[in-house]
């Protein structure tokens, strides 16, 4: 396969069977590899396309500065296309996120402004739409309410996933920005009507729920509950055991988030082995485990592990 | 019909800081209830009334057994004993 550029390379990902861990010949997994994308994970897709529309309203000019709340992946996916494209780019990110993302973050030439660990996302979000008001030259992509972040899937992830898998009865992906579980949900809602759409949410240690008072607590704009069928909440125990096994059974070294994903769909899976069901279950594997390797989530026993990701954004 | 309720620490002043407490009920609806004669004025913060339909305010989650109930049937979702309930403040990721 030839490419004119590194940006073209986005999407078009593997969708890679899994034998051992699929309980049964009718009741099959199917992992959609993200990490196969320039850097590494699915938030190439909508960095790209945002930064892409972004150029095309107008909005983004040459020279320009980039702003964007972020835990990591998608600055560093819009640290790289900000980079060939020629603008600026500041980040703001959360102090307890991985240090790889950080140092990964600056090797793609991003300034990063650190963001208090209490209170997780929520508090990069304030604090660069703070920025965003007192520099209104600077750029806000703003990936949680930005619809060409839903776009990118509406339009890629999507179709590629029913292009490969036909047969397809379950999708199930991480819940963030939440613009996989949109695009692909709004997508899926009229190709393939019957697919039930299924969201996994990592949940953290208590200092990132540690807001001052619940009116702070924050749903992306882009969210709409309608396109999605069920949502699971999904601790780090379990989240970095099938994580653990994704590697052991299948060779796939995914990140921790992506344990989570594969979580839920188990157990769609294994509703779907008590039914007597045929099922297709897609899921996303988000990224690779490498950005991860310092949370020591890789090593020791599960409690070790468990204890280790304890106030950090393991997602 | 004991289920255990986890407290998110922004509400843990109606639970005199305990982590964890215990409700009695066959719905969401009734352990809530079952909460506030216990700890008074958690109810409010966890229910709103809109057009005079109860509803999970907007920034709260709720869990049973780890799923959201907003997609099972909402404050009428049933529980029976030995369900674990969550509540979270809804928050950013990405």
């Amino acid at each position: 396969m030839k490419f004119d550029s590194l940006l073209d390379t986005v999407g078009g990902t593997p969708l890679v069977g899994l034998p051992r861990l699929s309980p049964s010949e009718d009741v099959r997994l199917w992992a959609k590899l993200e990490d196969q994308n320039p850097t590494g994970s699915v938030k190439d897709r909508p960095a790209l396309r945002m930064l892409v529309e972004a150029e095309k309203d107008g909005s983004l000019r040459p020279g320009a500065t980039i702003l964007e709340p972020t835990s990591g992946n998608t600055g560093i996916s819009l640290a790289m296309a900000a980079t060939l494209r020629g603008y600026r780019l500041v980040c703001v990110m959360p102090e307890n996120t991985s240090v790889e993302r950080r140092q990964l973050l600056s090797m793609w030439g991003a300034e990063i402004i650190p963001s208090p660990a209490e209170g997780g996302s929520n508090e990069a979000v304030r604090v660069a739409k703070e920025l965003a008001a007192e520099h209104p030259d600077w750029v806000m992509l703003y990936q949680y309410g930005n619809p060409a972040n839903s776009l990118s899937h509406f339009e890629g992830t999507g179709p590629e996933v029913l292009e490969d898998l036909p047969s397809l009865t379950h999708f199930v992906a991480g819940l963030g920005t939440t613009g996989t579980l949109m695009g692909v949900g709004r997508y899926l809602r009229s190709a393939a009507p019957h697919v039930r759409i299924v969201a996994a949410e990592p949940r953290y240690g208590e200092l990132v729920y540690g807001l001052r008072n619940l009116d702070e607590g924050f749903v992306p704009e882009l969210y709409d509950e309608s396109l999605i069928d069920a949502r699971f909440s999904v601790g780090p125990r379990d989240a970095v055991r099938r994580t653990r096994e994704l590697l052991e059974l299948e060779g796939i070294f995914a990140g921790i988030s992506t344990g989570a994903i594969l979580h839920a769909a188990l157990a769609q899976a294994a509703k779907a082995v008590k039914a007597g069901e045929r099922a297709d279950i897609a899921f996303v594997v988000c990224d690779g485990g490498w950005r991860y390797l310092s949370t020591g989530a890789y090593e020791g026993t599960l409690d070790e592990a468990e204890a280790r990701l304890e106030g950090q954004l393991w997602a | 019909m004991a289920i255990e309720v986890r407290i998110p620490t922004i509400l843990r002043t109606y639970t005199d800081g305990e982590k964890s407490v215990t409700g009695e009920g066959g719905t969401l609806s009734e352990v809530i209830e079952d909460l506030e004669t216990n700890h008074p004025g958690i109810k409010e913060r966890l229910v709103e009334a809109t057009d005079g339909q109860s509803d999970l305010r907007r920034f709260v989650n709720v869990y049973v057994n780890d799923e959201d109930v907003r997609f099972t049937g909402g404050l009428e979702t049933s529980v029976s004993d030995g369900d674990q309930v969550v509540v979270l403040p809804a928050v950013a990721g990405g």
